[in-house]
């Protein structure tokens, strides 16, 4: 019972950043009706607004000081950031540790000009396009973004650590009752999933409780009628488009603990968000944050020492072998409305 | 000639005259020159020319005529490479059976993948090869290579080791992949004045096999089942509407692209007898979508040319240093100099890819048609004629 507790819980760290990779994603096909192979790079451009926050605030000036020694014998060189000279050692020295929790606030303005701009100058264009060509011209996207942010940071993995307080793991199976250290599991890993929930949750309620979100949602359903009516529904489409890119931003800033950010994370995370697209269902919200949690899980499950000596490796085709049934069995997806994307 | 019209004809001759003169055309400037490294002729990169151009030529006959966007086609092309490094294992370093088995095996495996994928279309067919592709992969670099049931050797790559069986290898072959006791790795050096000109017999092997199979994809185009997968790339529900089941002809262009992807691949293993894993990822994929979609989608020489013009530069612009930036841009004043190389910088060396997407998305956006309708058109500018309506190298989806 605890074992399964346990892989249950560690389904969903991964099974969240599915979850709103595929949520963007999905908004962005359900309004627009554009596959966007870039969304990846999005996702790798919020962990990497995490690494250059860390980076800023660590900027520092040097200063000698000569009460101190180094191992030569001469006066050490002491690295002061800039933040700990402005706001005392204490405050500064804590505003570092708290960077990526900090770097959310940047990375949603951030994120939401970096969608505005992309629809607005690229997509765009690409309406009237058959669909192989927007997927070749996201497709030649990502790997421009990716290659920009490789051209910086380097292609070596980064390590970005969550503050001190939330490092280290929690007893979860005591709490309820389990025997001690049978469910341990890391605060930043329950964090990860409360945090998505939220968001799943703010998207989810933006669109049912909002006017706009009513706009939006009619205009998923008929495009045309709802222009009719008078209203700018691209405008909003677009501005739906930024929202798509900050969730997948704010997946990618809050990740980075997890799995230091590299330039290619956001491909690797691509291919699995597609399949929980299509698992989910085409267009469907609800069936696209659905897939991401089963299919995290499962992944989790098949990832246990059982499983991979009776299979081995078979953590790493569970999902794509899933993808496959369910399309053969139900073509439309877990989730997928009829006359979505039908052919 | 062999049943094809005029103009067919002379572009296969274009091609073959391009293919067996490569050694030449590809080594214009003569050794030791600072030109040197802008020469292309040396085998090993000759026969990634020709053999990414036969994967190029293969993908197009899905993608081009059909309108399938496929983003799985490495897996067919690791496919190859594995099943013909094994018959070197087994059996003889003789290339012919090693190519022969590449490409059923591949056939078959397309034949399967192309029976599930090929039950929806558009953006779901594009996802399913995908994943199809992401799961080859995963199978070929862990899941095949446990010590109970090693198939593929992981991460260090298949490769034939000297305890193997190989039950038809005699004494007086070569020990290495060899036509009939021809070394692969055989090689005339031409020397001519301040020229040398290399002549491998692995590449001219891959350059004949190119000439057959660019040959039999002209036949493909100009045939009755090439119409109909235009038919299908065109308008497939009105041909549904006609009673016409266009499955099985989207089918048999899958397994043909397949096959030549696998032809790639077993030629791949017989120039350099390894097969790794990383030849399936998707980026690999992606790779040839990339040639055929710079090349021309649709047309017969695009294809050939994108994958020619994707490696040349690849080669190029991976040795370009900033040592050789300086050198190029010596005679402009020296801030300049440094600005002007710090500008390119970040698009060469290791910086290739970066170049490439860029050029990509240019491509799609402004040139659909790729490099054979940007000739086209600076054809038609330098003529003074009028802008035709052209086409031949628009995709459509398969919708």
């Amino acid at each position: 019972m605890d074992a399964i507790l346990l892989q249950i819980l560690n389904g969903l760290d991964k099974g969240s950043a599915y979850a709103l990779i595929a949520l963007g994603l999905t908004l962005i096909f359900g309004t627009l009706g554009v596959v966007n192979f870039a969304h990846g790079a999005l996702f790798m451009i919020g962990a990497f607004c995490a690494v250059t926050l860390q980076r800023v605030l660590n900027l520092s000036f040097v200063t000698i000081d000569e009460a101190q020694k180094d191992f030569l014998g001469n006066p050490l060189k002491v690295k002061t950031p800039y933040v700990e000279a402005w706001f005392g050692p204490e405050t500064g020295a804590a505003i570092i540790d708290w960077a990526v929790p900090l770097a959310i606030l940047f990375t949603i303005p951030l994120m939401l000009a970096v969608g505005y701009v992309m629809e607005r100058g690229l997509i765009k264009h690409f309406y009237k396009r058959p669909h192989a060509d927007q997927i070749l011209v996201t497709f030649g996207l990502a790997i421009v973004l990716q290659e920009v942010v490789k051209a910086f940071y380097g292609a070596n993995p980064i390590q970005t650590p969550p503050p001190d307080v939330l490092q280290g793991s929690l007893d979860l199976g005591v709490m309820v009752g389990f025997d001690p250290n049978a469910i341990i599991y890391p605060i930043w890993r329950l964090i990860y999933f409360a945090f998505s929930v939220l968001i799943i949750g703010g998207v989810f309620a933006f669109l049912q409780f909002t006017t706009f979100g009513m706009v939006v949602r009619a205009g998923m359903a008929d495009r045309e009628t709802v222009g009719l009516l008078g209203i700018n529904i691209d405008r909003r489409f677009t501005i739906m488009f930024g929202i798509a890119a900050a969730v997948a931003g704010l997946a990618g800033v809050m990740y980075g603990p997890l799995n230091p950010p590299n330039y290619h994370m956001g491909m690797d995370f691509l291919v699995l968000s597609f399949v929980v697209v299509v698992v989910g269902g085409m267009g469907s919200l609800p069936g696209a944050v659905l897939a991401g949690f089963l299919l995290g899980i499962l992944e989790s499950f098949a990832s246990t020492t059982w499983a991979t000596t009776t299979i081995p490796g078979i953590n790493q085709i569970i999902i794509y072998l899933v993808a496959i049934i369910v399309l053969l069995t139900r073509p439309r997806g877990l989730m997928g409305r009829k006359g979505v994307m039908e052919d | 000639m062999l049943g094809l019209n005029k103009k067919d004809t002379s572009l296969l001759l274009v091609v073959a005259a391009l293919t067996l003169l490569a050694p030449f055309i590809l080594n214009p400037f003569p050794e030791g020159s600072a030109m040197a490294q802008f020469n292309a002729g040396y085998p090993d990169l000759m026969q990634r020319f020709v053999i990414f151009g036969i994967f190029a030529i293969g993908f197009n006959i899905l993608f081009g005529l059909t309108g399938y966007l496929s983003f799985g086609h490495a897996a067919f092309l690791g496919v190859g490479s594995y099943s013909a490094v094994w018959i070197f294992k087994l059996f003889t370093y003789n290339v012919l059976p090693a190519i022969a088995l590449s490409v059923v095996v591949a056939g078959l495996f397309s034949l399967l993948i192309g029976f599930v994928s090929l039950r929806r279309s558009g953006i779901y067919f594009s996802i399913l090869t995908l994943a199809f592709a992401q799961m080859s992969f995963a199978l070929a670099y862990s899941v095949l290579s446990n010590p109970r049931f090693n198939l593929t050797n992981g991460e260090t790559g298949l490769q034939v080791y000297a305890d193997d069986p190989q039950w038809f290898h005699r004494d007086g072959l070569p020990d290495l992949p060899h036509l009939f006791g021809l070394s692969m790795r055989s090689t005339y050096r031409l020397d001519l004045g301040a020229w040398s000109f290399d002549f491998n017999a692995g590449y001219y092997l891959c350059a004949v096999v190119l000439m057959v199979v660019f040959y039999l994809a002209i036949r493909i185009f100009r045939s009755p089942f090439g119409m109909m997968l235009r038919a299908v790339k065109s308008n497939q529900q009105r041909m549904n509407y006609t009673g016409l089941n266009s499955r099985p002809y989207t089918l048999a262009a899958f397994v043909i692209s397949g096959m030549y992807a696998g032809l790639a691949g077993g030629l791949m293993a017989a120039m350099d007898p390894l097969a790794g894993a990383e030849r399936m990822q998707w980026t690999a994929s992606g790779e040839v979508v990339l040639m055929t979609i710079l090349g021309g989608t649709g047309t017969l020489i695009g294809p050939v040319l994108g994958a020619g013009f994707i490696k040349y530069f690849e080669n190029i612009f991976s040795k370009i240093n900033d040592n050789v930036l300086h050198g190029w841009f010596a005679f402009l004043p020296d801030g300049m100099e440094d600005f002007v190389v710090a500008i390119i910088h970040p698009f060469i060396g290791k910086g290739w890819h970066l170049t490439l997407g860029l050029l990509f998305m240019l491509v799609v956006i402004f040139l659909p048609g790729g490099l054979v309708e940007g000739g086209q058109r600076l054809r038609n500018w330098v003529r003074g004629k009028p802008k035709t309506e052209n086409t031949s190298g628009k995709t459509e989806p398969a919708e």
